[in-house]
């Protein structure tokens, strides 16, 4: 076999035959096997395809295959008629961002806040403090600035603190932090309106979207976060139920 | 141009307003008290206070301290007679001292805010202050020897 004959036959691994199978075949049969081959194997290919989405859509119209980076926004809900599971399948979503180690390692449960991917505590030690800011002597505004400092990679933002215990979300499922959010005796006395606007609009909230150094940023941005929350609100303010945290 | 208040002495410098305060006070004041230690926030040598927090000058864009009352280690006391430099005489807290301003520094915004602090609350607040000498249990003793005095009617 000449060598353009090599490289025509190995070509044709491409389109669905072993070229060494197809050698084994009179020449003039060669070209006519491999079509056939490929044909039946695109034509088997796009029915399971069609096969599985058809399934997937029947039993989960929203919950296409799920990437906890990337944020819906709400009009990806809109096919939910329900309002109600509507509503709950929104804060799931949203929830993506409040359960990311960039929003989690400043709502701990516990007096110290977490740092990095790997939530280990924060590093030098620190303690919560009155109002989540740090004690005499080290404060979080000791180190944190107003924005991040690149080249001594400390994170930044105003009004740099932790949240309130009450609002801890690490290690809380959505359901947990949704019924939070909505007990005015541990939202701080907030509307739900009052809260949407926080997660719309606030500046240390929307640190999340800009980590700096090489801290990745929460799922989407702000503005979806922002949208997923107002419609959550809008949609009755339902919670989900259950889940892992 | 920016208008400093250090030690209570106006300054009116011509600096880039990112500049790392401790840049300011070492490099452009000649006030070599307060020390470089990582640059990085982590080590505490660099402690001043700005309005009696304190802040960590090496990471501090000095536009932060613009129009405050900044304190170094020289402003603490006039002659060295601050409750904590004198219990640091003392006690003999210092080994080779590269991080005692800041040790003091720390401590003394904390006796500002919290003038008898008990043993977690010291060991809270000068949690991020590195000593490489580990003269810790010496620094602890002498802030504790302060507040015990303060507690005394």
């Amino acid at each position: 076999m000449s060598a353009i004959d090599e490289r025509r036959n190995a070509g044709r691994v491409v389109v669905g035959m072993r070229a060494d199978a197809a050698l084994f075949l009179p020449r003039p049969l060669r070209t006519s096997a491999c079509v056939c081959f490929f044909r039946a194997m695109k034509r088997a290919a796009w029915t399971l395809a069609w096969l599985l989405l058809g399934c997937h859509a029947a039993k989960a119209p929203v919950s296409q295959p799920d990437d906890p980076s990337r944020l819906r926004s709400p009009e990806a809900f809109a096919q939910v008629r329900d309002m109600g599971s509507r509503s709950q399948a929104l804060f799931r979503e949203a929830s993506k961002v409040m359960l990311h180690p960039r929003c989690t390692n400043c709502h701990p449960p516990d007096d110290t806040p977490r740092q990095l991917a790997s939530q280990r505590p924060h590093d030098p030690p620190v303690a919560r403090g009155n109002e989540g800011q740090g004690v005499p002597g080290m404060e979080c505004a000791s180190c944190h600035q107003d924005v991040n400092l690149e080249l001594a990679r400390v994170p930044g933002a105003p009004n740099w603190h932790l949240a309130p215990i009450e609002a801890a979300w690490l290690g809380r499922t959505p359901s947990q932090i949704c019924e939070q959010l909505k007990d005015p005796t541990r939202n701080g006395g907030k509307t739900l309106q009052a809260i949407v606007d926080h997660a719309a609009n606030d500046a240390l909230v929307a640190w999340g979207w800009s980590p700096g150094h090489d801290r990745e940023p929460a799922p989407g941005t702000q503005e979806i976060y922002g949208a997923l929350m107002q419609a959550w609100l809008d949609t009755g303010a339902h919670c989900p139920q259950g889940g892992l945290p | 141009m920016m208008q400093l208040t250090i030690n209570g002495i106006p300054h009116e410098l011509d600096v880039d307003p990112e500049m790392p305060l401790l840049w300011v006070l070492r490099d452009i004041l000649g006030m070599t008290g307060t020390k470089y230690g990582c640059g990085e926030a982590l080590c505490g040598a660099c402690t001043v206070h700005i309005d009696g927090h304190a802040v960590r000058s090496c990471v501090t864009p000095v536009r932060r301290a613009s129009a405050k009352a900044v304190t170094s280690i020289e402003g603490l006391s006039p002659d060295g007679n601050h409750p904590l430099q004198r219990a640091w005489t003392e006690m003999g807290v210092p080994q080779c001292g590269f991080c005692q301003a800041g040790q003091l520094m720390t401590a003394a915004a904390l006796l500002k805010k919290n003038p008898r602090p008990s043993p977690t609350d010291i060991d809270r607040s000068l949690a991020g202050n590195l000593c490489r000498c580990g003269a810790y249990n010496r620094i602890r003793a002498a802030i504790q020897k302060v507040a015990d005095e303060a507690k005394q009617p």
